[in-house]
């Protein structure tokens, strides 16, 4: 909460994640090229752009799983591309829900949704599971809690994926794709619950297909073309009216009504 | 129950065609067994072989002597086996590390699995059993001993490559999401990585025991007095060789219970993939 501190009586903009100039090259290929932009806390920023664009990448490097070639990533007052950080202690913090295969197959429900806070919060089981139960409760698949993962359906994984990644009160929830591995029949379930969970305060990065959900969900559309930011405002500004000609291409060729 | 006419008749074709496949199937077995039967009768040698192999009485009398050398091949297989996990293990993980660091230990490991897997299981046998007694550093070893080290020695190089091939099958999303949680590289493996790799290749891996199972009997090429060398000292007194087929049967029992056990497991293991999976 060193954030609070620092900003106490602007509460509502503090800064969650700040991008600074991010660079990531893969060889020769500039994936990410000075990408900046920040979340502030309680609001949730949609990562758009077409395949290629660099969305997963960003994320990936938010997420520690790859490495900045330069600038800096900010979660709280703690810059998480400092090489002397403790990278499981940041990772720790950040709840992520991938496209698919997020749950070990090999544990029930609840030991997934209680993993984290077992081995690396160290509780006991039964406190663990009181937390899980009840957050499992609230999107109604407390009754699951002793299935395997390979007896729910794609949306219900999703699902207690997502309640896996907030099982510790991350600062921040990152959602890559977490929809595009769905059928379209489960997407909706998916994405009301993400919902639910922005109107409950929490600070979510989503990288997305789904337009229309990020026009209505985001309060931040961040549109990245070839590895550079090419939008970053409301959805109402980025993608109603965007000014530049390759923008609207980019919502009005793909948006179907 | 309320059955349609159309699920009756078909019901009713259904176990007509499962009686019918019963009847054909135990009617070719009987005959395959009377071509068996018959071909061996009617060879001229047959009465000799017989008597050479299948006797009664020389079975009887190798019984008890093989069945005691036996208790030497389950001691030696259960070392074996636990010294190729351990060692198997050691070298998978060995081979799947991207560290700088790990570097030259892993061209050690790739090397030594390549040759191993190379090499006939008996010619590792004679270079340890008595290669090694050959240099003078221990003294005398046990037979049994060094043809352990053999033993697991050869086996830990094909179990190192199935353990590396069901490590690097788990989805990386697994490994990713265990890392996002906020678990160490080690915890990640143990918790996460290690126990889906062995279910599924948990098949291969009865598979290298079952057929490790039989291989231990060729300690007895280093002269330790196992099932196989106990039946080749009555065979040797007694110009019979009917104590190689108790030795025969007695591994086969030994092996019985793994490989249904093996069966089983496998057909399960298909069983779940095959419903599970729904995305």
């Amino acid at each position: 909460m060193a954030v609070d501190s620092q900003r106490p009586t602007d509460e509502g903009s503090a800064k969650v994640l700040r991008i600074d100039n991010v660079v990531k090259r893969f060889g020769d290929n500039t994936v990410l090229d000075h990408v900046s932009f920040d979340v502030h806390r309680h609001e949730t920023v949609a990562l758009l752009g077409a395949s290629g664009s660099g969305k997963s990448t960003l994320m990936k490097c938010v997420n520690l799983l790859e490495q900045v070639n330069d600038g800096q990533i900010w979660l709280g007052s703690t810059d998480i591309t400092d090489p002397r950080v403790d990278q499981d202690k940041v990772r720790a913090r950040i709840g992520v829900v991938f496209q698919h295969f997020n749950l070990f197959s090999h544990m029930s429900v609840i030991n997934n949704v209680t993993l984290a806070a077992r081995k690396v919060h160290k509780w006991p089981r039964d406190k663990a599971e009181n937390k899980a139960l009840g957050l499992l409760e609230r999107i109604g698949m407390a009754d699951k809690a002793r299935e395997y993962p390979d007896r729910l359906s794609g949306g219900q994984q999703q699902r207690v994926a997502i309640v896996r990644a907030l099982m510790m009160d991350p600062e921040l929830l990152l959602l890559d794709e977490i929809t595009s591995a769905l059928d379209p029949l489960l997407v909706g379930e998916v994405l009301d619950m993400v919902e639910e969970l922005k109107t409950q305060g929490a600070t979510i990065l989503m990288a997305t297909h789904e337009m229309g959900f990020a026009h209505d969900a985001a309060d931040r559309i961040v549109l990245l073309r070839r590895g550079k930011i090419a939008e970053n405002g409301t959805p109402h500004d980025v993608m109603d009216n965007p000014s530049d000609p390759e923008t609207y291409a980019f919502f009005h060729s793909r948006r179907r009504p | 129950m309320d059955v349609s006419e159309v699920e009756r008749e078909r019901e009713a074709y259904r176990k007509r065609e499962r009686v019918k496949s019963v009847v054909t199937s135990v009617v070719s077995s009987l005959a395959f067994v009377a071509l068996v039967v018959v071909t061996l009768r009617s060879s001229p040698g047959w009465p000799q072989v017989k008597e050479s192999f299948f006797s009664p009485e020389y079975f009887a009398m190798a019984w008890p002597k093989v069945l005691d050398g036996l208790w030497l091949n389950v001691r030696v297989l259960g070392v074996a086996a636990l010294g190729t996990a351990v060692l198997g293990t050691a070298l998978a993980l060995v081979r799947i590390t991207t560290s700088a660091v790990m570097f030259p230990l892993r061209v050690v490991a790739s090397l030594y699995t390549t040759i191993m897997r190379g090499i006939p299981m008996l010619v590792v046998l004679y270079l340890i059993g008595f290669g090694v007694p050959g240099l003078g550093l221990f003294g005398r070893m046990d037979k049994a001993v060094l043809g352990t080290v053999a033993v697991i020695l050869s086996y830990s190089a094909y179990v190192a490559e199935v353990l590396r091939a069901g490590f690097m099958d788990v989805h990386p999303s697994q490994r990713a999401s265990a890392r996002s949680l906020g678990l160490t590289t080690f915890q990640t493996m143990r918790l996460v990585i290690v126990p889906q790799a062995l279910r599924k290749i948990a098949p291969a891996l009865m598979n290298d025991f079952i057929s490790m199972q039989k291989d231990v009997g060729l300690i007895s090429t280093l002269g330790a007095i196992d099932a196989v060398r106990a039946a080749q000292i009555v065979v040797a007194k007694t110009y019979n060789f009917t104590p190689y087929v108790v030795a025969s049967v007695v591994f086969i029992l030994m092996s019985v219970p793994f490989i249904i056990l093996n069966d089983w497991y496998a057909a399960r293991l298909r069983a779940r993939e095959q419903t599970g999976g729904m995305v």
